[in-house]
């Protein structure tokens, strides 16, 4: 690269620090530890993510062509990013020819005080809300509500999660980490009008719920949504969702309005065909959505008379401006990859301290939001995965997450360095360079074996490296490398037998 | 046919029964065996942890040691090295190396297989003649199975061991949580993982867990050696080469 400056900015800002949420309060592995010690959020979510995952594979079993789609979907996101500009300005010229506004918003300040100013001007103090990923980014309903708006989340795990104060764990499932018992009492102890003798009967919790909401729906003259997809052609936006709520949320009241982070755009309405069939199989293991709600626009008395689309930026130029990374902005959130993502099921989503938890978390957040702070939880999210590979296979555009992670580890390192390690590093790489060097260093390896003493076996090691002996053994090393052995007489002589055998 | 021995870092050192079994039965088959020398390791580790610059070297020395035009085919007792070199050292030499070694690392790559895959894709066989009494359990390694899709190669190989009595594992695809450094930097959670596949590697009630790939076979052997279990750890290589006249002697 040449040093010359184009008067560029090198990336593109990323989300702002301090709002929103995409960034939590403590490193990963000491997140994970509490959720660890919970055993009762394990049960919960290994229980839910294996329903899911057996779902999934069934239904995604039966299509003869669900390797196509699943390239056609990789390749219809790749084109998008590669021409989100031109994308989005068609997508603003269709929603404003057919009676919509569009709104630009750079980051999560800016979405909030848009869609502030713009309930404020219905005269509304209250707002129902379609589940959405993109307002839940940027806290919009806690900033509605120091500015005197409450939002009422409709979609019933959304709600559970809000009255429970607490924050979601999961993409589609938000209340994965709640029983149902907690969440009768949640109920009980959040909802005026409940009757004192609900019980934790699933068909009781979701009455309740919807006598709760249904008042809602009928007073409330305001909306928010997000949106699943943005057709450029048409302007047309839509939402596909398994209750229904947020279709009432849609129609019913005068003013709607629609938060879509800008990657959401697809170019043709035919691009439909192929989303809404990888979606629902891979995120609830259903053929199709009970609900998929389509809006363009304005209908003169028919549904919402005011509507705005608001695009969302927050980061996601920064993470497009990456060429490798911005592969992560081709998530249609179905969540598939956190439900067979091992260290997902053992730590929840709360651990990654983001909206977006699971394995795209672990890459989107940190190109959203940064991860360069030296202390920055963000950083140690590239490392919170084995590698395993599980996330790719599910994961229905293809998103190679692995790769990914392996990519924003390295950007990781070239920045900030991590000390010690970066200096151990260095020595392998250095000590395996050369076979001279390797042999030598094979031969200070040998020296475990006095470490390991009678036993032969070492059980106990300095940190940072007692986080393997912690809960393993390793064994003593042999008295004999391969390399040793291959040049022995021994040997010579057993591969000449082997040799021998082959020839009876 | 020429094949060469990678014995990757670990094999060589920590644990050559795998490197030495798959020598042994490659021989018998009737290929003959080369171990170029200056060898080491093929820079998974580095580039895996965020260390790409430092893994150039390693990928330098593979793509030497292993260039001989005379070799036909290169194995290794690894999923996961093989995966390194087929999916990583490609990134590594794109960005830090001379298009000469692009080339190479090009060449090298395509000729570099995981023992079952060199079994059954390129020698066509899957009875190898071996025999082993006793019951045995297949983990999958994450690296074989998603990274390399080897797919069912090991479990037609062992199928076809004399005497043996193969018992499925439960939950078999899940990771059993080493990662490399995942095992160190998120101890706590490699733990937990671990300790489910050893769960599931008891139920068997096997004397072996086989797997293909010796550092998760570290991973799940040093667990259980901790728990002090009776099952021990064993190589598919090990396995294959065991014949009547050649007891295994792990
Ligand atoms: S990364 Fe893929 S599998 Fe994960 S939520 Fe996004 S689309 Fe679904």
């Amino acid at each position: 690269m040449s040093g010359v400056s184009l008067g560029l900015p090198a990336v593109p800002p990323r989300a702002p620090e301090g709002v929103g949420f995409l960034r939590g309060t403590e490193k990963f592995p000491a997140a994970a530890r509490h959720e660890l010690a919970n055993a009762q959020l394990r049960r919960n979510i290994g229980k839910a993510t294996h329903t899911i995952r057996a779902k999934r594979l069934h239904v995604t079993g039966e299509l003869p062509d669900w390797e196509d789609l699943r390239d056609a979907g990789a390749a219809i996101k790749t084109d998008v990013m590669s021409r989100l500009p031109e994308l989005l300005e068609q997508l603003e010229a269709a929603v404003v020819a057919r009676g919509g506004t569009v709104h630009w918003a750079a980051d999560a300040n800016e979405a909030n005080a848009i869609v502030t100013d713009l309930v404020r001007a219905t005269g509304s103090d209250e707002v129902i809300k379609v589940k959405s990923m993109a307002t839940q980014e940027i806290e919009l309903n806690e900033h509605l509500e120091a500015n005197g708006i409450h939002a009422y989340e409709t979609d019933l795990a959304e709600l559970i999660v809000q009255l429970g104060h607490d924050k979601p764990s999961h993409i589609l499932v938000p209340a994965i980490h709640r029983n149902r018992s907690e969440i009768r009492e949640i109920f009980l102890r959040e909802m005026a009008d409940v009757d004192p003798d609900l019980d934790d009967n699933p068909k009781h919790l979701a009455a309740a719920a919807r006598k709760f909401l249904r008042h809602k729906f009928m007073t409330v003259p305001v909306a928010i949504s997000g949106a699943n997809f943005g057709v450029a052609e048409t302007g047309t936006l839509g939402v596909v969702e398994s209750e229904g709520n947020g279709r009432m949320c849609l129609t019913m009241p005068q003013t709607l309005i629609t938060v879509m982070g800008i990657e959401k755009v697809i170019p043709t309405y035919r691009d439909l065909e192929v989303f809404l069939q990888l979606l629902p199989r891979s995120s609830t293991g259903e053929r199709m959505n009970p609900y998929t709600s389509m809006w363009t626009g304005v209908t003169p008395g028919d549904g919402p008379q005011d509507f705005h689309l608001v695009l969302l930026d927050n980061g996601r130029t920064a993470a497009l401006a990456d060429g490798v990374g911005r592969q992560a902005l081709n998530c249609i959130r179905c969540s598939a990859c956190l439900n067979v993502c091992p260290v997902y099921e053992r730590t929840g989503g709360h651990a990654y301290g983001s909206t977006y938890p699971g394995p795209i978390g672990a890459v989107l957040t940190p190109q959203l939001a940064g991860m360069d702070g030296k202390d920055d939880p963000n950083s140690t999210l590239p490392f919170a995965s084995s590698l395993c590979g599980a996330c790719y296979d599910a994961c229905p555009v293809k998103i190679d997450i692995p790769s990914l992670l392996v990519e924003l580890r390295h950007q990781k390192v070239q920045k900030s360095g991590f000390g010690a390690e970066a200096a151990a590093m260095k020595a392998a790489s250095v000590a395996m360079s050369s076979a001279k060097l390797f042999t030598l260093a094979q031969k200070a390896a040998g020296l475990g074996r006095v470490v390991a003493g009678k036993k032969g076996k070492i059980s106990k090691l300095p940190p940072p490296l007692s986080g393997w002996t912690d809960a393993r053994d390793i064994p003593a090393p042999p008295a004999q490398t391969f390399r040793q052995w291959w040049d022995s007489t021994e040997g010579r002589a057993a591969i000449a037998a082997a040799r021998k055998d082959g020839d009876r | 046919m020429r094949i060469a021995m990678f014995a990757t870092c670990l094999g060589d050192t920590m644990f050559p029964d795998a490197p030495r079994a798959t020598a042994l039965l490659l021989t018998r088959l009737g290929h003959e065996v080369v171990f170029p020398p200056g060898q080491t390791c093929c820079g998974q580790m580095h580039v895996n942890t965020g260390y790409q610059p430092d893994a150039l070297p390693l990928v330098e020395n593979y793509a030497e040691n292993f260039g001989d035009g005379s070799i036909d085919a290169i194995v290794a007792p690894s999923g996961s090295c093989v995966g390194s070199v087929r999916h990583q050292h490609e990134i590594v030499a794109d960005r830090y190396g001379t298009p000469a070694l692009c080339g190479r690392v090009e060449t090298v790559k395509a000729k570099t297989y995981e023992l079952s895959e060199l079994l059954v894709d390129v020698l066509g066989v899957t009875d190898v003649g071996a025999n082993f009494p006793h019951r045995v359990t297949y983990h999958p390694t994450c690296h074989s199975l998603r990274m390399l899709g080897v797919g069912d190669k090991p479990l037609q190989l062992l199928r076809a061991v004399r005497d043996i009595d193969l018992v499925e594992l439960p939950a078999a695809d899940a990771c059993c949580g080493f990662g490399g450094t995942f095992a160190i930097k998120n101890a706590e959670t490699s733990t937990a993982m671990l300790a489910d596949k050893i769960r599931n590697v008891a139920d068997t009630g096997a004397e072996f867990c086989c797997a293909s790939d010796s550092s998760c076979l570290m991973h799940i052997g040093g667990g259980m050696s901790r728990l002090q279990m009776g099952t021990r750890t064993i190589h598919l290589a090990e396995i294959l080469a065991a014949t009547e006249s050649m007891e295994v002697t792990a």
